[in-house]
């Protein structure tokens, strides 16, 4: 298979998809006419396609939003985009690589695109720093958005890390402040925000670049206050119970979206953005200009209130 | 972020554990309440100096004999601060409900339930208004004994319905975090408190209004990542822990021991990221000196 990353879970698929290629071989060496085997196994994959994606668990939308193949910020940007130009640093320590920020052109309207950045090889990972930013990070976040502030221009922001990067560094130049201080800016942005969860939404490394008018979510992503991983651990003791976790926390798009957390859900290909990484580019602009539609015609100071109003109704207490 | 609230062991280096439920029952009263509680003795949980329980109450749980501050709770921090220890709580009633139906090795409402029981507190804050030095002020103030001091819903909603009281009534706002971070029971629900408070805070920043964070041992996770960074001026307590990432995950990122001080308060002010430490005998009139500087004598 061209594709050398598949999934436990997609087995089926995958062993209907060999019987479909030995089928062709044979059929083109012109041995036997296959054409009505192949088309009951096209029936067939299609079938197992829908069972199969059709009724996935939150750990399996977990291990899709971490594909290696799957599109990152820059691709998005490089997809959707046109004459974008990259701004590096936050005026402060250095420039941080896990965020990348710029100017650019979607369909003709201007857009400042921020984003976390992962890498695709060893090499790459290392510098992105597995798309964990470091303070200097969101500093450069906020920075490039006050810049478009400035200059009147609508943000969106491109929501894949891990989590903000733990280490020593990190704490001694405050990545605590640095993400508080996002939120409380971002809060009250003259400018419309649109934020799209296009990977891994792991917990406040996440909302440092996710408080928006509109906050999406691509289908096979998550989102949530900590990975499946670390909250097994936290709670069992051990890693194993992640998927049991991945269900608990209900970090689905769908759930995200019935909990009110998220305005909305990007639709991807089916089984994931790198099955068609251009039908998840259209998909994704569609959505962004969408919104924007829907945004930039509103008064700043009635954005900047409904935005607070938003997350501001976001929990569940009881008065008793 | 450090969600591992139970591990207590963890902060700051406290070294041995020290006995909660030794305090528990003298902590819930204060001083006007209650007899002193003559005979009864406590150690120090740092310096093992042991002296009456009466001189520990009067001190604030500060020991006389090293300056340790012991963690006490909002109880303690109302007393300290407002005059005559008179003040009016509000949304005393908010407690948590439960739709993520979260369960791990128990249900997440039976935990709620266990941890009000045994601390008599609906959640993991408690806002009240009252006069400190005859100026009004609003605090919010976390207790750690309610499931490690976890932000969910409740902790969140609390916080910003306390903002939103200081923004009608033009007074002042202090918060004082004491936390292990967000409650993972409540998942995203949990993590959006961030975002909620950290709004209501923008708000009061743009009226204006003064906004003092008060961070104690320990505050770490998403509370540091939210409000309690947010101060107008930060302050802390003495060697209180203080950091996004725990001192645990750190340590296994890193692959080796943290330096000494490493995420303490004196780091943290060495570091730029809080104005001055505050011995809590020193607190209260700190903090009405402060506001009689930068607001009160401008509101007459
Ligand atoms: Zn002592």
């Amino acid at each position: 298979m061209a594709n050398q990353n598949w999934f436990d879970f997609e087995k089926d698929i995958v062993e209907l998809m060999d019987q479909l290629e030995k089928a062709k071989e044979t059929h083109e060496m012109g041995k036997l006419d296959m054409t009505d085997m192949m088309a009951t196994l096209e029936n067939k994959i299609e079938e197992a396609k829908q069972t199969v994606y059709g009724n996935l668990s939150g750990w399996q939308k977990v291990q899709i939003s971490r594909h290696p193949e799957r599109p990152y910020t820059l691709d998005y940007i490089e997809n959707i985009a046109t004459d974008f130009i990259e701004l590096h640093g936050d005026r402060q320590v250095k420039d941080d690589k896990a965020i990348v920020g710029g100017f650019a052109n979607i369909e003709g309207k201007p857009f400042m695109i921020i984003g976390q950045q992962k890498g695709r090889n060893t090499k790459q990972r290392q510098l992105r720093n597995f798309g964990m930013p470091n303070p200097e990070g969101y500093r450069k976040a906020l920075r490039l958005m006050k810049l478009a502030e400035k200059f009147n221009v609508p943000i969106l922001t491109l929501i894949d890390t891990p989590g903000a990067s733990p280490g020593l560094e990190a704490e001694e130049r405050g990545q605590g402040e640095a993400i508080a201080r996002n939120l409380l800016e971002m809060s009250v942005l003259k400018v419309p925000v649109i934020c799209v969860v296009i990977g891994e939404g792991a917990s406040g490394g996440a909302l440092g670049i996710g408080v928006g008018d509109r906050v999406l979510m691509m289908e096979y992503t998550w989102y949530s206050v900590i990975s499946p991983e670390s909250c097994s651990s936290i709670l069992w003791r051990t890693w194993e119970m992640k998927e049991r976790a991945a269900e608990a926390l209900k970090l689905s798009a769908t759930d995200m979206l019935q909990n009110k957390l998220v305005d909305g859900i990007v639709s991807e290909p089916l089984g994931g953005a790198h099955h068609d990484p251009q039908a998840a580019y259209d998909s994704l602009k569609a959505a962004v200009l969408q919104s924007l539609g829907e945004l930039e015609g509103m008064d700043p100071e009635d954005r900047i209130q409904e935005r607070i109003a938003k997350f501001s109704a976001m929990g569940v207490v009881v008065d008793a | 972020m450090n969600l591992d609230f139970e591990d207590d062991d963890d902060l700051a280096g406290n070294g041995p554990k020290w006995y909660q439920r030794t305090w528990s029952g003298i902590l819930t009263k204060t001083k006007d309440k209650k007899p002193t509680p003559d005979g009864l003795w406590e150690k120090c949980k740092r310096c093992k100096e042991v002296a009456p329980t009466k001189d520990w109450i009067v001190n604030h749980y500060v020991c006389g004999a090293c300056g340790y501050h012991e963690r006490v709770g909002s109880m303690e921090y109302f007393d300290i601060l407002f005059d005559d220890n008179e003040f009016t709580e509000i949304n005393a009633n908010l407690s948590s409900g439960d739709p993520l139906k979260f369960t791990d090795s128990a249900p997440y409402t039976d935990r709620v339930v266990v941890a009000q029981r045994k601390t008599g507190l609906k959640d993991a804050v408690r806002t009240a208004h009252g006069k400190i030095n005859g100026q009004p002020l609003m605090v919010a103030c976390m207790d750690f004994n309610f499931i490690g001091g976890s932000m969910g819903s409740v902790v969140g909603e609390k916080i910003a319905r306390a903002i939103d009281y200081s923004l009608a009534t033009r007074s002042p706002f202090m918060m004082i975090s004491k936390s292990g971070g967000a409650r993972m029971m409540e998942a995203a629900f949990s993590l959006m408190q961030m975002a909620k408070t950290s709004a209501k805070l923008a708000l009061l920043d743009r009226a204006g209004i003064p906004y003092i964070s008060l961070l104690t041992n320990p505050t770490t996770g998403g509370v540091t990542a939210s409000f309690a960074m947010l101060g107008d001026v930060n302050i802390a307590e003495p060697e209180a822990l203080i950091g996004f990432a725990g001192p645990r995950v750190i340590r296994e990122t890193i692959g080796r021991d943290l330096p000494k001080g490493f995420q303490s308060s004196e780091f943290l002010v060495e570091h730029g990221f809080l104005d001055f430490i505050v011995n809590r005998k020193e607190l209260k009139k700190k903090v009405s000196t402060l506001l009689q500087i930068i607001w009160s004598q401008k509101q007459n």
